[in-house]
C-alpha cells in the first residue's frame, strides 16, 4: 500500500492535470477523426489563448494568496470604451492602447482598494466587477457594438505561418515565466504568498508587490480581451461575464493554490486553459448538447481539484510538527 | 573589570568590558500594568557568547523583541557598537547588524535555500537574477554555516536542524555582529546540536557576539562565556560560566516566594467523591485511562491514569509535547498507538464522539480555537451543548430552557450581569472571555476536563476565579487535567503532576512530592 501510495498515486496526483489533458486528448481523438487534425488543432490553440492569458494574471494574484474577481468586468469595460472610440472613429492602435491603458487603470483601483484600503481582495474585487459590468452597460448602453473589420482581421492574421494570438500568447507567457522564475520581483511575490509576516520580516516591501500584482492581473485581463473580441468581432452586453471564472479554474487546474505561493504558469496555467478549451472543443465536434458543456467541464475541474486536495492533505500529514527524533 | 562587590550574586550595577558589543540600560517594559521587565541592566562583551535563561514568563522574549525592534521600551536605553540603538522595526535591527534565528523559523519553506538567504537582495543583472553568482554566494555561506546541501534545495525538504543553520546562513549573509539563538536545539536532533555548537564556537572566534537563550542548561554552560539569568523580569544573577552549575541556575530560576494566589485545596480524605475513604487519589476511581498512547516523532509511551475528583497537572517546557497530547486525548490528532477508556468505555473517534462520552478541552488559545470572536456571549455559551435544547418533532429550539440554563452558568462562573448576553465576546476582557470558554464546557458537564493553560494572560482575580470553578469541577467527580507552563500554577492547583519532556512523561509526583527543581530537572532535556 505503502508503495503504491509512493511510487504511483503521488506521482498521479502531482500531475493530474496532465494526466487529464492527456486522458481528455486520447478520449476525443477516439470519438472523432476530426479532432486531431492541424486545423482542429491550431484553432483549439487560438480559441484558448485568451483564457490563458487572463489566466496569467490571475496566477500571480493568487500566488500572493489573493483573488481577482474583476476580470470579466475589466474585458467588458474595455471593450466598451474600444467600442465607443470605434464608433468615433478613433484608428485601431488607439484603440488597443485605450484597452490595455483601461485594463492597468483598473487593475491600480483594484490595488489601491486592496492595499491602501485594506479591503479583502475578495470584497474588492466583487464590489469592481459589479462596477465594471455597470459602466459597461452604460457605456454601451446595454447595446451590441460592432467593431471595426480591423479588430477580426487581428484574429485571422498570420506571422510566419503562425496565427497572431498565438505569438501574443506565446509572448507574454515567456514574459510571465521568466519574470516568475527569474527576477527578484517574482520570487517575491512567492514568499509574500507563503507568509505575509515573514515577509515583511525579511525586510520586502509588501505593500508594492501585492499592487503590482492586481495592475498585471488587469493588464492580461485586458490583453485576453482583445483576443477575445479579435474572435468575435463585436461586443454584446454579456462580453466578459464569468470569465474571471475560467481564469481561476485555469490557474488552479494548472496547480496554483488558492492559499499562495505555490504555482507556476508554464507548463501550469497554460495546461489549465487547454485542457478547459479541449474539452470544449472536442464537445462541439461531437456535437454534443451544449447544455452539457458546463457539466463536463465542471466535472474536469472537479477530478483536478480533488486530486489536489488529496496531495495536500498527504502532504500536511508528512509536514506534521515533530517533537522527537528517533535517534534524539 | 573590577567587581566592588564580590559577595553579592545579584547584581544590577552594569558589568562593562571594555569591548561591550550591546548593553542595556534599566530596561523597564510592561504591559497593560504588569511589569514584565524591571530595570534590566546587564551586557555582551565582542566576541563573546552569553546564555540567558530564565522560566518561561520571565522576560526573556520581550528582551529580545525590544532588541529585534518589535517592541519599545518604557524606560531605559540600549547601546551596540558603541552607539545609542533604538530600532524601530525588524530592519533597524537587522541593517545594525542582528541578526535573530527565530525558535519559530521565519523561512519560506516554498523557496530555495539560496532565494531565502538572499530574499531581499539578489545579485542581479538588468531585471535578472543572476542565477550562477547567486548560488555561488549561497553556497558560500553555507559551506561556512557548516551545511552541506546544494543551494538550490527547497527548505521545505529540510530537516528543522538544516533550517536552523539556514537562518543562521542568512544571519551571516548581511555579517550580522551580533546573532540571538532563541531556543535553538528544541526540535535538533543531537548530531544536528553537535553540528550548532561548533558553529557557535567558530561565529565567536570570528569576533561575533552571541545570545544563547535556552532551557538545556548543560549547554548553555558548555557554550556560554557568561550566564544572566532572568526571573520576573528582574536580572537575579549574572556571572561568567565557570562560576556557575545547573543547580545554582534552577534554584536562581525558581527562587521566588509563593503567594496566596490559590483556593484551598481540601486535601483528598475530605473531599467528596469515591476516593475519600480511601484517602488518597491514587486509589479513587481510575477515570481516564491512557495506556501506552503513542504518535511516531510526537508523543511516545504515555500512559497514566486520572481518577475521579483528581486534578492532575501536566508540567514540561514549551514544544515538550503537552498540547499535542491533549488534542490526541481530544481526538483532533490520530495516534498510532495506544488505548483510552473512559470509565472502562474506549474512547475513540471524532471531537464529537469524545465529547458525548464526556470530554471536554479548553484550548490553548481561546481567540483562535476557543471562540467565536465575531459571535455573542450567549452563542458561544451554548455552542457545545445546543442540541439539548432542541425539541422534537422540528429541533426546534426551546429558547426558554436555554436562556434559564445560560442564567445559571453565567451566574456559577461568576460573569457580572452588565454584560449582555447579545454582547460580541471580542468586546470582553481575557478574563471574561476564558470565563465564557469554561461556562461553555461546564454546562456541558464533562467527566473529564482537559484545561490547557487555562490562565493564560488573564488578571490574578480572575484567575483565583477560575481555580475555584476548576476545584468545585473536580469535587462533583470530574477529572481535571491542567496543562501550564506556569508550575507556580501546579503546584497551586493540582493533585498530582506529569512532567513532559520530549514527547514523553519523564516524571509523576504526588502532592507530598512537589518539588519546583525535581519538576524542572525532569522537564529539562537529556
Amino acid at each position: 500500500m505503502t508503495f503504491l501510495r509512493q511510487r504511483l498515486l503521488f506521482p498521479a496526483l502531482n500531475h493530474a492535470t496532465l494526466l487529464l489533458f492527456l486522458g481528455v486528448l486520447a478520449v476525443f481523438g477516439a470519438l472523432s477523426p476530426k479532432f486531431f487534425t492541424a486545423a482542429n488543432l491550431t484553432n483549439l490553440l487560438v480559441q484558448s489563448s485568451s483564457t490563458a492569458i487572463a489566466g496569467i494574471g490571475m496566477t500571480f494574484v493568487l500566488l500572493t494568496a489573493g483573488v481577482d474577481l474583476s476580470v470579466g468586468a475589466i474585458m467588458f469595460v474595455a471593450a466598451a470604451v474600444a467600442g465607443k472610440l470605434a464608433q468615433g472613429g478613433a484608428p485601431l492602435p488607439v484603440t488597443l492602447a485605450a484597452i490595455l491603458a483601461v485594463g492597468l487603470l483598473y487593475g491600480a483601483f483594484n490595488a489601491l482598494l486592496i492595499t491602501r484600503l485594506r479591503i479583502l481582495a475578495f470584497v474588492a474585487t466583487l464590489g469592481t466587477l459589479y462596477i465594471g459590468r455597470g459602466l459597461g452597460l452604460w457605456i454601451t448602453q446595454t447595446r451590441p457594438m460592432d467593431l471595426p473589420d480591423g479588430f477580426l482581421a487581428l484574429g485571422a492574421a498570420r506571422w510566419l505561418g503562425v496565427p497572431l494570438p498565438l505569438w501574443i500568447l506565446a509572448s507574454v507567457l515567456a514574459a510571465a515565466h521568466v519574470t516568475l522564475t527569474r527576477t527578484p520581483f517574482g520570487r517575491r511575490i512567492y514568499a509574500v504568498g507563503n507568509h505575509l509576516e515573514a515577509a515583511k520580516k525579511a525586510g520586502l516591501n509588501t505593500r508594492r508587490l501585492l499592487a503590482s500584482v492586481y495592475v498585471l492581473s488587469g493588464l492580461c485581463a485586458a490583453i485576453g480581451g482583445i483576443l477575445s473580441l479579435a474572435q468575435l468581432g463585436a461586443v454584446s452586453p454579456t462580453f466578459g461575464a464569468n470569465r474571471e471564472f475560467s481564469a481561476i479554474a485555469a490557474a488552479v487546474l494548472g496547480g496554483t493554490s488558492l492559499f499562495g505561493g505555490r504555482g507556476a504558469v508554464f507548463p501550469g496555467t497554460l495546461l489549465g486553459a487547454l485542457l478547459i478549451q479541449s474539452v470544449e472543443n472536442g464537445l462541439v465536434i461531437l456535437n454534443a448538447d451544449p447544455y452539457l458543456y458546463p457539466l463536463v467541464t465542471s466535472a474536469i475541474i472537479f477530478a483536478a481539484v480533488l486530486a489536489d486536495a488529496t496531495r495536500n492533505a498527504w502532504l500536511e500529514r508528512l509536514g506534521r510538527r515533530r517533537i522527537y527524533h528517533e535517534h534524539g | 573589570m573590577q567587581n566592588s562587590h564580590p559577595s553579592r550574586t545579584t547584581n544590577h550595577e552594569p558589568r562593562t568590558t571594555h569591548h561591550d558589543q550591546l548593553s542595556f540600560h534599566a530596561i523597564t517594559k510592561s504591559f497593560f500594568g504588569v511589569k514584565v521587565l524591571k530595570d534590566v541592566t546587564f551586557s555582551v562583551g565582542a566576541g563573546r557568547v552569553v546564555g540567558l535563561v530564565g522560566e518561561n514568563g520571565a522576560g526573556k522574549s520581550t528582551l529580545m523583541n525590544l532588541l529585534g525592534g518589535n517592541l519599545r521600551p518604557d524606560a531605559g536605553a540600549m547601546r551596540f557598537n558603541g552607539s545609542d540603538y533604538a530600532p524601530r522595526d525588524p530592519r533597524d535591527a537587522r541593517s545594525a547588524g542582528i541578526g535573530f534565528v527565530h525558535q519559530e523559523l521565519n523561512l519560506f519553506p516554498n523557496l530555495s535555500i539560496a532565494e531565502n538567504l538572499f530574499l531581499d537582495g539578489f545579485p542581479t543583472r538588468g531585471p535578472f537574477i543572476r542565477r550562477g553568482r547567486l548560488r555561488d554566494l549561497a553556497a558560500a555561506l553555507l559551506n561556512r554555516a557548516g551545511l552541506d546541501l546544494p543551494p538550490e534545495t527547497r527548505v521545505e525538504r529540510l530537516s528543522s536542524g538544516e533550517r536552523q543553520l539556514v537562518e543562521i546562513a542568512r544571519a551571516l549573509s548581511f555579517d550580522a555582529r551580533l546573532l540571538i539563538l532563541d531556543e535553538p536545539t528544541t526540535s535538533l536532533s543531537a548530531r544536528e546540536c553537535e553540528r550548532l555548537f561548533a558553529l557557535v564556537g567558530q561565529l565567536r572566534a570570528e569576533g561575533r557576539s552571541l545570545i544563547y537563550i535556552s532551557h538545556a542548561l548543560g549547554d548553555v554552560l558548555r557554550l556560554c562565556d557568561d550566564v544572566v539569568v532572568l526571573r520576573d523580569g528582574e536580572v537575579v544573577g549574572q556571572r561568567p560560566a565557570g562560576e556557575w552549575d545547573p543547580g545554582r541556575m534552577v534554584s536562581l530560576m525558581v527562587g521566588r516566594e509563593l503567594k496566596r494566589l490559590f483556593p484551598e485545596r481540601a486535601p483528598p480524605a475530605q473531599r467528596g467523591g469515591p476516593s475519600s475513604e480511601q484517602g488518597g487519589p491514587e486509589r479513587g476511581t481510575p477515570l481516564l485511562e491512557v495506556r501506552g498512547v503513542a504518535q511516531p516523532g510526537v508523543v511516545r509511551d504515555i500512559s497514566f491514569t486520572l481518577h475521579r475528583s483528581e486534578i492532575l497537572g501536566v508540567s514540561g517546557l514549551m514544544g515538550a509535547g503537552r498540547t499535542e497530547l491533549a488534542r490526541i486525548l481530544f481526538g483532533l490528532d490520530p495516534c498510532e498507538r495506544g488505548r483510552i477508556t473512559l470509565a472502562g468505555e474506549p474512547v475513540a473517534g471524532t471531537p464529537r464522539r469524545r465529547i458525548r462520552s464526556g470530554l471536554a478541552l479548553l484550548t490553548e488559545s481561546r481567540r483562535d480555537d476557543g471562540l467565536c470572536l465575531e459571535a455573542s456571549l450567549a452563542d458561544n455559551l451554548a455552542l457545545v451543548t445546543l442540541a439539548r435544547y432542541a425539541r422534537t418533532p422540528l429541533r426546534l429550539l426551546h429558547l426558554g430552557g436555554l436562556r434559564d440554563a445560560l442564567a445559571k452558568i453565567r451566574e456559577a462562573v461568576r460573569l457580572q450581569p452588565r454584560l449582555a448576553s447579545a454582547q460580541p465576546v471580542k468586546t470582553l476582557s481575557g478574563g471574561n472571555q476564558q470565563k465564557v470558554v469554561l461556562a461553555k464546557w461546564l454546562l456541558a458537564e464533562p467527566r473529564v476536563l482537559i484545561l490547557d493553560e487555562p490562565t493564560r494572560g488573564i488578571d490574578v482575580g480572575a484567575k483565583f476565579e477560575i481555580y475555584q470553578l476548576i476545584h468545585d469541577l473536580a469535587d462533583r467527580g470530574a477529572g481535571v487535567l491542567v496543562i501550564s507552563s506556569e508550575l507556580e500554577e501546579l503546584t497551586g492547583l493540582c493533585d498530582r503532576i506529569l512532567v513532559m519532556s520530549h514527547g514523553r512523561i519523564t516524571d509523576d509526583l504526588s502532592r507530598a512530592e512537589f518539588d519546583r527543581e525535581r519538576i524542572l530537572n525532569a522537564a529539562l532535556p537529556g
